[in-house]
């Protein structure tokens, strides 16, 4: 198995406000969101990132993909720092959450040129690539229509194969089934199993246990920013579903805390 | 591959999205210039209809007294005239010169009064014989009038004692003001244009820059170009130079519907000065380096209180005390004489490229100070550029809350 992502003691703090320190019953300025973070993924998995909401999944992704930038620790990505070579790191990976919003004026058709452009993906490649992508998602059919007027079902497809307009090594996805109806979620978990099936290497964040059992080959179960077991599927689970192994080292982590 | 230059990817969007927009593109370029040609055509006519309106309209001159020495000459005024002698009832008279929609005018002079002229010298101390002309000012015709019998008696009185003149004008091409007509003409434009220039930029990168900076924020979609291995520089550059590209074209829009409709405005003719714009190629070419200039560096400045801003409602908010001060630099040159000399007013950022537009019209250029206008406005847009590049890269500014 060949390591295509390091990620060693990622920590990340944010600074509280007044407010959110009474809500959170702290007199501590800072909060911890990613603690000392450590795991590795391998060349043509699918590895997912478990935990519930508040977690530090998504700060954890946003630092993989160089939004934001850790505190401390570094993560290597094919032996590319995220902190030192952030723009290398950019055009190696798709990044992909709901957060990510396309343009309302435009549409696919010049989004996607528009992508492939800043990826520097030449025009004759960029334009194969659209044909076969949006075929294969059914875009083809509203590759003039603005986004604007695209279903939301659309325009989450639309945002995928955009994210993907530079066939990157990796895909980090954050939460790829949120918000979506059935039918564009299970296109979704099945294109991204196309992908491994390519070779291509797939990090995701979930808290959906379901998604963990059918796609993801390795697991990395975080609790309060701290990772609290990673392997594979079956060395998690220890002979447990992963909802009740979930469970387990979520009590033993909090204790009697609640 | 060759590598195409994400900055000029950016541009291209911009482009696309504004000159896609036909919305925008109309309340941006179209509206500005078409709204002031309109607004200011109006206005002028206006103007002329309130000091012309019924100017030739017929006018009754009642005259008391006629002295036999004017009558024919006041007799041969004006055709639309109609000259009415009587000689009683001057109070009632009076009373309908007041209602302004009587063309009246009411010339009362003393009786004899040509014996009383004859017979006066100054030099006995005597108060001179009077002649009083009741008309209504807010009635043209009677002003119309009330100007030509005043201009009758003076020139009469003049006939009878004149003693010496004040620059006659026996050469109709002789002109006692030596002032060049240029020079009198840049100083009108010197006080007036660069504050016009000024606030149509500026209005101009207002109409867009918060949307194309903090609405991308707003909206979510500049995370997704964060997310592509463009760098941050090629970002901050590609938008500042599309926003100033579209905010010129918002001001030549304006320009070109302020100097459409200012003949209209200003009358020619009423004041003895034609509307002569008489610039050289050179002053045209500074005017032109100058105006690029400060369009760089509002869209900069705009630009980066936009991407500090966390939607375009707080960017607005955030811009407008920053747009009253610009726009109280551009009043400045009305308290003043000229463009300075000192050089350092040339670092000041708007203001030295006001103060440059000031000397440009006033057809007195320095180069010097053009050049210092020029490096310095360089200088702060490319800071603009790095600190920008600073808050794309900012997980403070561009994510947080």
């Amino acid at each position: 198995m060949e390591e295509i992502l390091k990620v060693e003691g990622l920590r990340k703090t944010f600074t509280l406000s007044a407010k959110q320190q009474k809500i959170e019953r702290t007199k501590e300025r800072r909060k911890v969101a990613v603690d000392d973070l450590s795991f590795s993924a391998y060349r043509g998995e699918i590895f997912g990132l478990l935990g519930p909401n508040g977690a530090g999944k998504t700060t954890t992704l946003r630092m993989l993909s160089t939004l934001i930038r850790p505190d401390a620790g570094d993560a290597e990505l094919d032996g590319i720092s995220v902190v030192n070579k952030p723009e290398e790191v950019r055009a190696r990976i798709g990044f992909l959450t709901s957060e990510l919003k396309l343009e309302d004026f435009f549409t696919p058709n010049y989004l996607f040129d528009f992508f492939s452009q800043l990826h520097q993906v030449d025009p004759a490649t960029a334009h194969e690539r659209k044909e076969r992508m949006f075929a294969r998602f059914g875009i083809d059919r509203f590759s003039e229509v603005k986004v604007a007027n695209l279903s939301t079902g659309m325009k989450q497809k639309l945002s995928l194969v955009i994210s993907l307009v530079h066939e990157p090594e990796v895909i980090i996805f954050d939460e790829p089934t949120n918000g979506l109806d059935v039918l564009t979620a299970r296109t979704v978990t099945d294109y991204l199993q196309e992908l491994r099936g390519e070779g291509r290497t797939i990090i995701l964040s979930t808290h959906i246990f379901s998604l963990v059992e059918r796609l993801c080959d390795r697991v990395g179960i975080i609790i309060d920013g701290r990772m609290v077991s990673c392997g594979t599927l079956a060395e998690v689970c220890d002979g447990m579903t992963i909802e009740d192994r979930f469970f387990e080292l979520y009590k033993s982590v909090k204790g009697g805390e609640e | 591959m060759k590598r195409t230059s994400n900055a000029l990817t950016i541009i291209r969007k911009e482009f696309a999205r504004f000159f896609g927009d036909r919305q925008l593109l109309f309340t941006t370029v179209i509206m500005p210039g078409l709204l002031i040609y309109i607004i200011y055509s109006i206005m002028g006519s206006g103007i002329g209809k309130i000091t012309s309106e019924g100017q030739d309209a017929q006018v009754n001159v009642y005259v008391e007294n006629m002295p036999a020495s004017l009558a024919p000459m006041l007799m041969s005024m004006d055709t639309n005239m109609i000259l009415e002698p009587f000689n009683a009832g001057v109070r009632q008279m009076v009373g309908r010169v007041e209602d302004k929609d009587n063309n009246i005018v009411l010339v009362c002079f003393p009786e004899d009064f040509d014996e009383m002229v004859q017979s006066y010298t100054p030099q006995s101390g005597v108060k001179a014989p009077n002649v009083e002309v009741y008309y209504n000012s807010a009635n043209n015709a009677s002003m119309r009038v009330y100007a030509e019998v005043t201009a009758l008696l003076t020139a009469y009185e003049d006939g009878m004692s004149n003693l010496f003149d004040v620059n006659r004008m026996d050469d109709p091409a002789q002109a006692y003001d030596r002032a060049d007509i240029d020079d009198v003409l840049g100083d009108v434009w010197s006080k007036l244009l660069p504050m016009l220039i000024i606030m149509m930029l500026f209005s101009g990168v207002m109409a867009i820059a918060p949307s194309a900076i903090a609405g991308e924020k707003e909206r979510g979609t500049i995370a997704t170009l964060l997310v592509t291995p463009m760098n941050r520089s090629e970002l901050a550059l590609g938008k500042i130079v599309s926003l100033s590209a579209i905010a010129l074209l918002s001001g030549i829009s304006s320009f070109i519907g302020i100097a459409l409709s200012l003949p209209k405005m200003i009358q020619p003719g009423t004041d003895g000065l034609g509307l002569s714009f008489n610039y050289t190629f050179n002053d045209y070419a500074v005017l032109l380096l100058t105006i690029l200039a400060s369009v760089l560096i509002m869209a900069s400045a705009v630009s980066l209180l936009s991407a500090y801003a966390k939607d375009v409602k707080n960017a607005g908010t955030m811009v407008t005390p920053f747009m009253l001060v610009v726009m109280l630099a551009g009043l400045l040159p009305m308290f003043q004489n000229g463009a300075s000399d000192s050089l350092w007013i040339y670092l000041i950022p708007f203001y030295n490229s006001i103060e440059v537009m000031v000397a440009v019209f006033a057809h007195s250029v320095n180069w010097a100070a053009v050049a210092v206008m020029l490096a310095s406005n360089a200088v702060y847009t490319a800071i603009a550029i790095w600190g920008l590049t600073r808050m794309f890269n900012s997980e403070k500014v561009m994510f947080g809350r």
